[in-house]
């Protein structure tokens, strides 16, 4: 080694040929890791393709072994059942509506609050945030029964309004704004904003917002799958079939006695098919999002 | 002057939020602690106070004892799957970063985490079905026999812990990427100059670097382990809540003990047992953190 630091130029044969056999070993173990990594990911991805698959699946192709990733005789029988027997397009109106409706809330309420908490340094506020902080701790599920009571008497049992009490704010969603605001916009451009006579919402609006833009976009992702996958709630909010979201409609809709697994493959697919389009989509923003969930020190 | 009238406007576009805020968490939060002490069926129009007696019927419940174990072995065997799997393959994708695939793998990886649950669950469904699914045709050609997996109660809640790991898979490797691509290359390459191999690095760079990482994925696996309720209903109930049928989970008898025996305040102190469950996970990954900034 001293010698080859000392005249770096020059090598001998015997190394070239040592760093050559290495190269190739590296490279050999590097085409391994590829092969291992693509098995992983495929074998992640094959019961969904396989759910998919069997939506197109006559009864007697369902039983066959080993089973078949593209259908021999495809068939969209069962899509037309499910869309016949079940009001499958309207459960996925409703989670739309529901999920549409929640991320606006919740991207309102959190760019605010985000904003207000981190540009403004009085000691109210730190003690809000605070409180904020320490309720992103308690799960949905420990507080859900109290919030149905609300729900109850305010009569919204069965709307998107009641669905939508559980899903208007997000601690995180302020939680994220604020560290956004902090790290990305300067104290110097809202005072000179402020010198040059700009009133306090003219700024909010024309200022912190379009510099929120890739942050807001990550976070309304994210509001809106936790709302389009969210289960507990809505299972018990919407009791009648017309106002199930399309999660509590499938899975309530599988208990059913006489219901066969091409039809529920196919609604699940139904249902599958645009969310993971939406995600391949959106994969930049959600990935950002999730991701950012991770850094809370 | 100018401060007041900056202080005014602060309050008073926080207002909104706040006053939602309340209204939608920390009333029912408060709630939910005020009624785990109270007894109320529903029915009745009076709340008498009965002190700490919810939680003493509790652990002599034997249908909360098999909730709470249920769902603290699904916890427990969610995180022994995904944390060890999840730091490898996030490691070997941060490795081949630069490969075209590196995508793709991220991608694949990551969809179960974000599809529908029911749609998913549904899928894994067919897999242990006894008499369609694959999964026994496959261990058939190892010799092993046919099981019914989701009516048997200890196979039943082997296959909510396989469900549960392969969605939260993705989530703990995009952490643990983002963690890998923060990690200071120069030691990676001091380490190959003295001669050590990739999984010499990752055992003795990587796994301890990364240790606040791992310790909040698996807080985070954790508490949404205590927290499963979707997997269960949709794997292991058959024509709603048949005998035998069901792996019972906490949210699960929580839900019956409200809406079905119609007693709410015990319900609500089942609750605020899986409250301070969360509370002390939590505490103890901040009392961790904190050891260990002490030490550097």
């Amino acid at each position: 080694m001293s010698i080859a630091d000392a005249r770096p130029g020059e090598m001998t044969a015997a190394e070239i040929a040592l760093g050559r056999s290495r190269r190739r070993r590296r490279r050999a173990a590097d085409r391994l890791i590829d092969v291992l990594l693509t098995v992983v990911s495929c074998l992640m991805l094959l019961p969904l393709l396989f759910l998919v698959s069997n939506g197109f699946k006559t009864p007697q192709e369902m039983l066959a072994w080993p089973p078949t990733i593209i259908p021999n005789e495809p068939t969209f029988a069962n899509f037309s059942a499910v869309l016949r027997d079940t009001p499958l397009l309207r459960w996925i109106g409703n989670s739309l509506v529901f999920a549409v409706l929640s991320s606006i809330s919740i991207l309102a309420t959190s760019a605010i609050a985000g904003y207000i908490l981190a540009k403004f340094p009085f000691r109210s506020l730190s003690v809000l945030f605070m409180v904020i902080l320490a309720t992103a701790i308690v799960p949905f599920e420990v507080y859900m029964i109290p919030l149905y009571f609300q729900a109850q008497a305010l009569g919204l049992l069965n709307t998107t309004w009641g669905l939508l009490l559980g899903y208007l704010v997000m601690s995180f969603g302020i939680f994220l704004i604020r560290q956004n605001v902090i790290h990305s916009i300067p104290d110097e451009l809202i005072e000179a904003a402020r010198i040059d006579g700009a009133g306090e919402l003219w700024i909010f609006w024309r200022i912190v917002l379009p510099l929120l833009r890739g942050a807001l976009g990550a976070l309304g992702v994210l509001a809106f799958f936790q709302a389009w996958t969210a289960f507990a709630w809505p299972l018990i909010v919407a009791s009648r079939s017309e106002a199930y979201t399309i999660e509590v409609g499938l899975a309530l809709f599988q208990t059913g006695f006489t219901v066969d697994l091409g039809r529920v493959s196919a609604a699940s697919a139904l249902v599958l098919i645009p969310s993971i389009t939406l995600f391949v989509w959106l994969r930049r923003n959600f990935v950002q999002g999730v991701a950012s969930t991770g850094l809370k020190e | 002057m100018l401060r007041r009238k900056r202080w005014r406007f602060a309050m008073l576009a926080i207002l909104p939020t706040l006053a939602i805020f309340a209204w939608v968490r920390i009333y029912p939060i408060a709630e939910t602690l005020r009624l785990s002490v109270h007894k109320w069926d529903i029915l009745s129009k009076n709340k008498p106070f009965i002190g700490l007696a919810n939680f003493r019927e509790l652990f002599s419940d034997r249908l909360f004892i098999e909730a709470l174990t249920n769902t603290a072995i699904i916890a427990f065997g969610v995180l022994l799957i995904t944390i060890p799997l999840s730091l490898v393959l996030a490691a070997l994708i941060h490795h081949r970063a630069r490969s075209r695939l590196a995508g793709f793998y991220e991608t694949a990886i990551f969809i179960p985490h974000v599809v529908s649950l029911v749609p998913a669950a549904m899928a894994w469904k067919w897999i242990f079905d006894a008499k369609l699914g694959p999964l026994n045709n496959l261990l058939g050609w190892f010799g092993v026999a046919p099981k019914a997996w989701l009516f048997d109660p200890v196979l039943a809640v082997v296959c909510v812990i396989v469900l549960c790991s392969w969605q939260a898979l993705g989530y703990a490797v995009l952490i643990y990427l983002v963690g890998f691509k923060s990690l200071p290359v120069s030691l990676y390459e001091a380490a190959k100059l003295d001669g050590a191999t990739g999984p010499q690095s990752f055992r003795l760079i990587s796994v301890p670097m990364l240790k606040p990482i791992t310790l909040y994925v698996s807080v985070v696996t954790l508490v949404s382990g205590f927290n499963v309720y979707a997997q269960a209903f949709v794997l292991a109930s058959d024509a709603q809540g048949a005998p035998g049928r069901q792996v019972r989970v906490l949210v699960l008898d929580m839900l019956e003990n409200s809406f079905r025996n119609y007693r709410v305040g015990y319900a609500a102190s089942e609750a605020v047992v899986l409250l301070l469950i969360v509370l002390l996970l939590t505490l103890m990954q901040f009392s961790f953190l904190r050891e260990k900034g002490g030490r550097t």
